[in-house]
């Protein structure tokens, strides 16, 4: 029944897929001349011009250009020009290291509010105001108070993506079930000994789900981020070829982003589910 | 441009050249022209060489006229030999070459990437920076306001700008005031105003009335030229038409998405529109203004005081760069060497277009000019006077200006005077020069009675 179920969703997918392609393939094609020029003229000016080539390429070109990148994803040009695979590292790196300061802060600082019901609701009228605030708008401050741009995207990435966290750990800890720390609290259990082998396996679940929303946001602020300062990943890599009004090659950024940024969401739904446990 | 005086040319004067600074008088330098005389320096030693012997027969002969009289008595090559006997001329010139080591080798410069930062870019894949002992990484910046930052936040130590930046920044409009300083112009002309393609019968500006036209910063001679187009066919540009400020790549894709009507912008991108066939060229800005500045190179003065000897050995470099980027023969060379991702990241055809001057309008027609974009470093301080007086007559300055007083601390016109005669280069005696903007002259003495002379200006 599942499997059979699986298999039919499983095809369901390739036929989506194909359809895509297949419509995306015929809107994109060359329309053919479309204005008589002289050859001296025509050698001056592009495909898009010349043969009415459609301003947005076809599934072939993508394809093609991706197996280009593929094939040499680490080559390195000199500072303006890396290979993809060089520019995603640069861009997880950063998302790796704003993201786990996100989480040194966030989780017991969570754990504290959740713990404590006066600055719960002391805090939240800042948290809710921080909490929407888009990357870009940070960006300046960033620029302007840090005086470095690398470290400034790692500062938008740990702002951005601490407020999710931050909340779902306080939510978690709040509302472990009242029973289970008055049998704690029966038992005479201590403090610090409450908080480590009762509230926090209860919270977990939420501490995680909140973990896995904060990288899904990381992994959004650093394309804008890097669009924003240059120099090296991913969004750099969109903005350069932006640049060049290739739009081959954005597309096969916007592949990865998605890829990778699934891969990152993957990883921490594993581990969430290592921690969920049966009512 | 580069100069190599022969001192021992009895005809020579050692003082004064000619356009090019080649030759004597500007009808010496036209038969010259013919003759096909102007041929660039072999090697740097040949050109320093020159440099001394200049200054070693110039130390003898204070007196031109005695020294043409003794060379043509004694011939130069006797006079040479003789010269060499007592004066070592060899050492001389090892010794002059050898100016002060850099503080500071590894440098990082930004830029935009337009073919405006042609001699910055060049200098890099061509080996400039490395002729003049420096180790520099050329960045490539996401637009105006980040390269500004960058380079105040000394992430830079010099950077790519658009002319009127450094001029705005040492004033404090649109950032806090921070003292910058401009050793040379990047390149001069070289931009254009491109319509939609549905404008093609919409040549007359009077006929713009309500339309959309994107520019790359506010602080741009963009911005300038284009509000000067428009006021003289009578648009006013802050009430008749709608200027948004928008970085080049996107300017492209707006045309496309008909989100503006045309722009004023630098070039590639120009040629670019005109290349992915959604645009054509309506005019060259040289037909505005021939010869005007579009971007500069500059840096901080505090980086020039820390580092004067690293700040000296970039503007040889640059300015060799932009000199060897200002002959025609070269500029297909430079296209493709700039070309790839690390740089522009254009097709090469585009740049092509752009740098040797042969083009497609956009309306079929395929045209040429030369001197469509062209490279002179020289930073005349009327230059700067000229973008102040735009600035005042647009309200970006409110107040009172001293023009000169400005200028002067933010053109570095003194000391690229020294470092070039140094190169055996010969930049002009002053560094002010009248010029006509559209067949109005400026003068830059009269710098307050050319703002108030404009009738459409911004009412302050």
């Amino acid at each position: 029944m599942t499997s059979s179920l699986r298999l039919r969703a499983g095809l369901v997918s390739i036929v989506l897929l194909a359809a895509f392609l297949g419509i995306w393939h015929l809107a994109t094609r060359s329309t053919g001349a479309t204005t008589t020029m002289s050859p001296e003229y025509a050698k001056l000016m592009g495909l898009t011009a010349t043969q009415g080539k459609s301003a947005l390429p076809g599934p072939l070109d993508v394809g093609a250009k991706l197996w280009e990148h593929l094939r040499r994803p680490f080559y390195d040009n000199g500072p303006n020009d890396k290979g993809l695979g060089i520019q995603l590292a640069y861009s997880i790196a950063r998302v790796g290291i704003g993201y786990l300061l996100a989480v040194l802060v966030a989780i017991p600082l969570g754990f504290l509010i959740g713990m404590s019901p006066l600055l719960s609701k002391a805090l939240d009228p800042f948290i809710q105001v921080l909490k929407p605030i888009s990357p870009l708008a940070w960006m300046p401050l960033a620029l302007y108070t840090i005086k470095d741009s690398s470290i400034s995207a790692i500062f938008v990435i740990f702002i951005c993506s601490i407020w999710p966290m931050l909340l779902n750990t306080v939510f978690g800890v709040a509302s472990v079930r009242k029973e289970w720390i008055n049998v704690a609290r029966t038992l005479e259990v201590g403090t610090i000994r409450r908080a480590f082998t009762v509230i926090l396996p209860a919270a977990a679940p939420t501490i995680l789900t909140g973990m896995r929303i904060s990288i899904g946001i990381a992994w959004l602020v650093i394309v804008a981020a890097e669009m924003l300062v240059g120099g090296t990943g991913i969004g750099y890599f969109v903005w350069n070829e932006w640049n060049n009004l290739s739009i081959t090659n954005v597309i096969i950024a916007i592949l990865l982003i998605g890829v990778v940024g699934m891969l990152l969401d993957q990883i921490l739904a594993r581990f969430t589910r290592m921690v969920t446990f049966p009512e | 441009m580069s100069t190599f005086d022969d001192p021992f040319d009895a005809d020579r004067n050692l003082q004064s050249g000619c356009v090019c600074g080649q030759h004597r008088s500007a009808g010496e330098h036209e038969q010259a022209a013919l003759a096909l005389r102007c041929e660039p320096v072999e090697s740097e030693e040949t050109r320093y060489e020159g440099v001394v012997a200049s200054a070693v027969m110039r130390a003898m002969f204070p007196q031109d006229v005695a020294r043409r009289a003794f060379l043509k008595s004694v011939g130069a090559s006797t006079a040479l030999a003789a010269l060499s006997q007592f004066f070592p001329l060899k050492t001389a010139t090892e010794v002059f070459a050898q100016t002060g080591a850099p503080e500071k080798k590894d440098l990082k410069v930004g830029f935009i990437p337009i073919t405006c930062a042609t001699p910055i870019i060049m200098a890099a894949p061509m080996g400039f920076y490395a002729k003049h002992g420096l180790n520099v990484e050329v960045v490539k910046t996401a637009g105006w306001a980040v390269i500004r930052d960058k380079t105040i936040n000394k992430e830079y130590d010099a950077a790519h700008m658009l002319a009127p930046m450094p001029i705005a920044i040492s004033l404090g409009l649109g950032a806090n005031a921070i003292p910058f300083a401009v050793p040379a112009i990047e390149n001069i002309n070289g931009q254009g105003i491109v319509l939609a393609t549905k404008h093609k019968d919409k040549r007359d500006p009077k006929d713009w009335k309500g339309m959309k036209f994107a520019i790359p910063f506010d602080y741009s001679m963009h911005n300038y030229l284009l509000r000067y187009y428009l006021a003289e066919h009578g648009l006013d540009p802050d009430t008749d038409v709608q200027l948004r400020s928008v970085p080049p790549p996107e300017m492209v894709a707006n045309l496309r998405a008909d989100n503006i009507d045309g722009f004023l912008a630098p070039d590639n991108i120009c040629q670019r529109a005109i290349y992915d066939g959604v645009g054509f060229m309506h005019l060259l800005s040289k037909e505005i203004w021939d010869g005007h500045p579009c971007c500069s190179f500059a840096a901080s003065r505090e980086f020039i005081t820390a580092a004067p000897n690293s700040f000296a050995a970039l503007t040889r470099a640059i300015v060799d760069a932009t000199a060897y980027a200002s002959k025609a023969e070269n500029r297909k060379q430079i296209a493709e060497a700039i070309a790839p991702a690390n740089y522009i990241n254009a097709p090469v055809t585009v740049l092509e277009q752009v740098l040797t001057g042969t083009y497609a309008d956009g309306l079929g027609g395929v045209k040429t000019d030369a001197k469509r974009v062209d490279f002179d470093p020289f930073p005349w301080q009327s230059f700067a006077v000229w973008m102040l007086t735009q600035m005042k007559r647009w309200g970006q300055i409110k107040g009172d200006v001293d023009y000169k007083a400005v200028a002067e601390q933010v053109y570095l016109a003194t000391d690229t005077k020294k470092l070039m005669t140094e190169m055996g280069l010969s930049p002009p005696a002053s560094a002010y020069k009248s010029f006509a903007v559209m067949g109005k002259t400026f003068d830059p003495a009269k710098p307050e009675e050319y703002t108030a002379s404009f009738k459409i200006r911004k009412s302050s």
